[in-house]
């Protein structure tokens, strides 16, 4: 596992590095794309910035395969929405990357209401020696043409043009959470509090309703959907979440409007654990297919927990992530800390999850040596190559120099999007509004 | 706290919070001092502090322009594991919290949805035009419980309407609490009512306004209709 790691920290503002920005920089989601070529960042203000990793050369050993930004772009601002008075917010929410099929990349951002789906090419050569043009693009007078050339492409300066294609509006009522695209390449799903829509990446005026768990009479809400996926490989089967802590996995051969789950996961609540927040901390903020597709890995308020899709009575595993914070669960949702959302995330060999904390803390978890360490996240740490420490939570009696008591934690520093390369052991982390990308170079080409 | 619709910040209000607020540092030592929860009954002053929280919170939640439904929900069904734990002890004398609670809850919830249900009606009519749907069908429109206004009825006078009398702590004068901030003094216009007005004055000033005031209205009521139907040189 790769508990020895470098690091470089990038902050997505550029121009000014080591300011703590504004609200709008803050990052609200981190996404590889499917060869880890790629990583796009979406935040608070409505912008996407891509980072591409450098190939790695003998002329710069240094550099070493770094990521640096390739691509910056407004996908949302903000809306008015005049029928309710409400400002619709340009956070992005989620970016999924879809399979690259020809030269171009292409991603799904979404906000709150409306999901775009964005183009993003390379321009490296030009035309040059036009007849009827001069170089500056002008009409050339006919009367000094004497010969006729064939226009030549000569190389440019890199330029990557960005372009939406796609606009999927008016599809949701209440906030979107999630979007996957499908195995199939040609079909995405969106989903929000209570209903879970189906559309085709072409067409943008209609979507398709398969999951509405709106109950008849509001006052009978109980229940709200947290997160959703498409199985990697079955383009007919789904997961979703729920705020109550289940898993509904549907397929949608089975019919058209899959409230019925084909399988339900849900834990039975511990009865020495129970309490008042019971509930709020049972609520499922993630849900990640396993890339095999044979598991699922879910964060809640405490804890990751692997499910095998074959069993749905109990999770196959259960990790601790901040169990110090069982006994501070009042002040935490006086504060509304407890309803903070965290992701999780896969290896690419499935055999190590990671998720983020508080204090800047991020968790990873060896699904087979059961070994986990925790790291931080920040400036003062992450010298560009420098090796990250491991920290220590401490709930008082002994304590070791560096450990940190669970007093002093601070919890505006929430470690909520974190993302791991689909094949090498590079993973990105967001801080509020800084981006950190580790990389293991003790075992970096294993698994 | 940001209130929204003039609503006036009570003094009751205000001292209740910084109730919460002491209370819930000794709530926290509980949790930690105590066994699991179920081996014994919840002290009431604990339970009490954080039901009022949990109502403060629902009310902060429902005030928002777009409330977010996770924690709404969440809160909502956290009160209801806390009045169900409460149930024994609703008789003690020191419990100051709000009147009866899951109506109450109830209420809030579904008070929001008349906002929503409203606005809903409306965006659903335009869902319909935009899409082709083969969607299964769905409960259309968003009525609620009967007799709910939908679609005409301006969205926040809606969820007013619900919230009245229920909730104690929100409106303590009732609904003509509401209308206090209200300005209406372009309503008042001495020119359609000046008889009213002119009732103020005192006395001996009467006679004289009285004399001059009609003349003067008629020409200036003439002036406004001229303004108003449009002017007759715009015309040509």
């Amino acid at each position: 596992m790769g508990v020895s790691v470098l690091s470089k920290s990038m902050p997505v503002q550029e121009n000014q590095p080591w300011v703590s920005g504004t609200p709008a920089d803050i990052i609200s989601t981190v996404e590889f794309n499917h060869t880890g070529e790629l990583l796009a960042t979406g935040d608070k203000g409505g912008r996407v910035v891509i980072f591409q990793r450098e190939p790695e050369s003998k002329n710069a050993p240094h550099s070493q395969g770094e990521y640096d930004v390739y691509s910056t772009f407004q996908s949302h601002e903000p809306e008015f929405d005049y029928l309710k008075s409400l400002e619709i917010e340009e956070k992005i929410n989620k970016i999924k990357w879809l399979p690259q099929q020809n030269a171009a990349h292409s991603l799904l951002s979404t906000n709150d209401k409306t999901i775009k789906l964005w183009k993003i090419t390379e321009r490296d050569k030009r035309p040059e020696g036009y007849n009827l043009k001069d170089e500056e693009g002008k009409l050339k007078d006919l009367s000094t043409v004497t010969s006729l050339q064939v226009p030549v492409l000569k190389p440019m300066d890199l330029m990557v043009e960005v372009s939406p294609r796609r606009i999927f509006a008016n599809g949701h009522t209440y906030h979107i959470n999630s979007i996957s695209v499908n195995s199939d390449c040609e079909t995405y799903m969106s989903a929000d509090d209570l209903r879970i829509n189906l559309w085709h990446l072409a067409i943008t005026d209609r979507s398709f309703n398969i999951v509405d768990i709106k109950p008849a009479n509001m006052e009978d809400l109980t229940e709200v959907i947290t997160a959703s996926e498409f199985h990697p490989h079955h383009c007919n089967l789904f997961v979703y979440s729920s705020s109550k802590g289940s898993l509904r996995l549907c397929d949608m051969r089975a019919a058209a409007l899959c409230d019925k789950h084909s399988k339900l996961f849900e834990e039975p609540e511990d009865p020495s654990n129970r309490s008042f927040f019971s509930e709020i901390i049972s609520s499922v903020s993630d849900v990640k297919f396993s890339h095999s597709g044979r598991y699922m890995l879910t964060r809640d308020y405490l804890t990751v927990k692997v499910w095998d899709l074959n069993m749905e009575a109990r999770p196959i595993e259960t990790y601790q992530v901040h169990d110090y914070l069982r006994s501070k669960l009042c002040s935490l949702y006086e504060s509304d800390c407890i309803f903070d959302k965290f992701e999780c995330a896969w290896n690419g060999s499935d055999s190590v999850i990671m998720t983020g904390a508080y204090n800047n803390f991020f968790r990873m978890f060896d699904r087979n040596t059961k070994r986990d360490v925790t790291l931080e996240a920040s400036r003062e740490s992450s010298k560009p190559r420098a090796v990250l420490k491991p920290r220590r939570v401490c709930l008082g009696g002994k304590r070791r120099r560096d450990d940190i008591s669970v007093d002093s934690l601070d919890f505006t520093k929430k470690i909520l999007h974190t993302a791991w390369h689909p094949a090498e052991n590079i993973i990105a982390i967001a801080a509020t509004n800084n981006l950190y990308i580790f990389q293991d170079k003790v075992n970096a080409d294993a698994h | 706290m940001m209130l929204s619709k003039g609503l006036k910040r009570k003094r009751e209000e205000e001292e209740e919070e910084e109730v919460v607020e002491k209370e819930t540092l000794t709530v926290d030592t509980w949790w930690l001092d105590s066994g699991p929860p179920t081996a014994q009954a919840p002290p009431v002053v604990a339970s009490n502090s954080l039901f009022d929280l949990s109502v403060l919170k629902l009310h902060h939640s429902l005030r928002q322009s777009e409330p977010d439904l996770r924690h709404l929900v969440l809160v909502v069904n956290t009160l209801r594991r806390i009045q169900a734990s409460m149930a024994p002890s609703a008789a003690l004398p020191s419990v100051s919290s709000p009147p009866p609670a899951p109506m109450e809850t109830d209420n809030l919830l579904a008070s929001s949805d008349a906002a929503l249900s409203a606005s809903m009606a409306g965006l659903l009519e335009d869902l319909s035009h935009i899409e082709g749907l083969s969607q299964a069908p769905q409960p259309l429109p968003d009525e609620g419980p009967p007799g709910r206004p939908i679609g005409g009825a301006p969205a926040g006078l809606g969820a007013l309407d619900l919230l009245g009398p229920a909730t104690g702590c929100l409106l303590d004068d009732g609904l003509e609490g509401l209308f206090e901030d209200i300005d209406t003094s372009m309503y008042d216009s001495e020119l359609w009512a000046p008889a009213a007005a002119e009732g103020h004055k005192p006395d001996s000033e009467n006679g004289l306004g009285k004399e001059e005031a009609p003349v003067l209205d008629e020409a200036e009521l003439d002036y406004l209709m001229d303004v108003l139907v449009g002017t007759q040189g715009l015309e040509r």
